[in-house]
């Protein structure tokens, strides 16, 4: 298992260079959270002792510091589950995190459900009618909505189903424990949006993999026994097709924690991307880092936990994939 | 990555595909049909002031929200009276100046990090790639809003930033197809004449890792008009009264029931620039046969 050993110790070195990355950043770029506090005043001019109340602040803060000793205060705080504090909120900003997180959650999980609602059936029929015109015209559709940036499609269907057929809320968001169905309700717009624009990656792995499957010998053998082409197709070849998608699906998932920043602006949905955005507004620089931080430590944790699985499922990826590096 | 070299029955096939059909007919009506709008949106966009479009910032409070073909107007009037197709025009310059620039500079990142780790391998690929994997666990939107809100939303800043986080795309396709060629006559041949590894490099690999490159950096062209228009959509983008696609959307977005069309115009020019690019990469991607790389 040396290539198992060789992916986990290399999410160390990854994750010290995001998090000291961002924490650099944040605090290289003009205007740190005493800025904030003070409201954005115009400092360089000293007419009411700002530029000393400011220093007061840096230093109550500990923002005066040098950046590396920050660093590695704020380091020592995550590993014990402490983020430190949003200047900003005045909260502790695991809080605030954990306290939105569920909105974001539930949003890719019914968003990633409904990719798989749309691209195995489309997939499936994609690789039964491969290269002819169904499967050209699936094809030329998924290619459209590749194209579609993900704000213009939320638009599209606002126009649709909330200003011209009024069906759905335009924006906005239930609760859960104020009742499930007008909770799903709330969401199925944003979750219609996501899910739409992932799944033609999604239809496209499957049809790939399905094709290829379709070649082998026993599938051959269940036609030549006289199967239905559905049995064939959902007992026999859906299953040995599926690998790639549920990796790309994992992937995804990571990758869409912080791409749901703008669905969620749009539809007013108060989770992590409207919370980090908010952040940026209010120069948080605390909850920034703690919300980057967040997602980066998700996005290689899913990385790894895939490429694990992948690599105990299919000892062929371990030993290829170990040579390769 | 045996598997994905060419056997030799297979290059005897393709030079006779190549002898059935030129390569330019391959590139089939589509093709051309988004080549076209490209050109034609370019060349607008590139003539803006010599092709008498009116003053995109021009406003006329009394003349708001006009619908399409009303008088002196071909497309309507956005929210302030501002001329639409003027605004659209000029909201590509933006969207054209980022797509013509920041692949650029991802390209050659890209090109020079990704031969570098694929031709010297061992501790320089193990860096490499974990500075890969870093910018693609850092969450690249969230990001670039970041930076761009503390730094100001220039056009440059914008370029930069959109240049640096799109480079592993081409880093990794760079990577795979240098240790692809590396291992080729040709190089171990520079090798044995005693060629310097930059030479090798330059000379040698980089013509041809160029081309499945090229290929993705120009899918790289929408992408970046996609975050351009996330951008200003959300208020980051460049800063007003400049039209952009972006903040034309979102201006005209809250009176979308009452006037679509002040939406629905730039979002259509951006999405068909959008789909155009990808059109394009596809065909030029299937053309040279590029192959996406892992990392």
């Amino acid at each position: 298992m040396n290539y198992l050993r060789y992916r986990i110790l290399r999410v160390i070195p990854v994750f010290f260079l995001v998090t000291f990355a961002s924490f650099a950043l944040l605090n290289i770029l003009p205007g740190d959270a005493a800025d904030a506090i003070l409201g954005g005043a115009d400092t360089t001019d000293n007419t009411e002792g700002l530029a000393e109340a400011r220093e007061e602040i840096r230093k109550e803060l500990g923002l005066d510091r040098p950046i590396i000793v920050r660093y590695f205060s704020w380091l020592g705080g995550v590993v014990q589950g402490d983020f430190g504090e949003s200047y900003v909120q005045i909260a502790p900003v695991w809080e605030l995190l954990v306290e939105r997180l569920p909105v974001t959650i539930e949003l890719l999980i019914l968003s990633q459900l409904l990719a798989l609602l749309i691209a195995v059936p489309c997939g499936v029929y994609s690789a039964l009618k491969a290269d002819k015109i169904p499967d050209r015209a699936i094809g030329t559709i998924a290619f459209g909505l590749v194209a579609m940036p993900p704000f213009l499609l939320a638009i599209l269907l606002v126009f649709l189903f909330a200003v011209a057929w009024q069906i759905f809320p335009a924006s906005g968001y239930f609760p859960i424990e104020e009742g499930l169905g007008q909770n799903l309700y709330h969401y199925i717009m944003p979750a219609t949006v996501i899910g739409l624009l992932e799944s033609p990656v999604l239809m496209r792995v499957l049809r790939v993999d399905l094709i290829a499957t379709l070649q082998e010998d026993y599938i051959a053998l269940a036609r030549a026994k006289g199967m239905s082409t559905r049995y064939i197709l959902f007992r026999h070849a859906l299953r040995p097709s599926s690998f790639t998608l549920v990796t790309v699906l994992g992937l995804q998932f990571g990758f869409l924690l912080s791409g749901t920043v703008i669905i969620e602006q749009i539809f007013s949905l108060p989770g992590m991307g409207k919370l980090i955005l908010d952040a940026i507004d209010n120069r948080d620089s605390m909850l920034l880092q703690g919300g980057v931080t967040l997602i980066a430590l998700a996005y290689v944790g899913i990385n790894l936990v895939v490429d694990m699985l992948y690599a105990v499922l299919d000892p062929r990826v371990g030993r290829s994939a170990g040579a390769k590096s | 990555m045996s598997d994905t070299a060419l056997a030799p029955g297979d290059i005897g096939r393709l030079k006779e595909e190549k002898a059935e059909k030129s390569a330019w007919s391959r590139l089939g009506w589509v093709f051309w049909i988004a080549f076209g709008w490209v050109f034609l949106i370019s060349f607008s966009a590139l003539f803006a002031d010599l092709l008498g479009f009116q003053d995109p910032l021009k406003t006329n409070l009394k003349n708001t929200f006009s619908p399409m073909m009303s008088d002196g107007h071909l497309l309507g009037t956005d929210p302030v009276g501002r001329d639409m197709l003027a605004r659209i025009i000029h909201g590509a310059q933006v969207s054209l100046q980022i797509a013509y620039t920041a692949p650029l500079i991802s390209l050659v990142l890209g090109l020079t990090f990704g031969i570098s780790a694929g031709y010297f391998r061992g501790k320089v690929d193990g860096t490499i790639g974990i500075f890969v994997d870093a910018i693609l666990a850092f969450p690249n939107i969230i990001a670039i809003i970041a930076i761009l809100y503390f730094l100001g939303a220039t056009l440059f800043n914008m370029i930069l930033v959109l240049g640096f986080f799109g480079m592993v795309g081409d880093l990794r396709v760079a990577r795979a197809n240098t240790i692809l060629y590396a291992e080729r006559e040709f190089v171990l041949a520079a090798r044995a004449q005693g060629a310097s590894h930059l030479r090798i490099m330059l000379k040698e690999l980089l013509p041809n890792v160029m081309i499945p490159v090229l290929a993705l950096a120009v899918i790289g062209m929408s992408r970046v008009i996609v975050i351009e228009g996330i951008l200003s959509f959300l208020g980051v983008g460049l800063p007003p009264p400049t039209a952009t696609w972006g903040k034309m959307i979102s201006e005209g977005y809250t009176e979308l029931a009452f006037a679509p069309h002040v939406t629905f115009l730039p979002a259509a020019a951006m999405f068909f620039t959008i789909l155009s690019f990808n059109l394009i990469g596809d065909r030029l991607r299937t053309l040279t046969n590029a192959k996406t790389g892992q990392l």
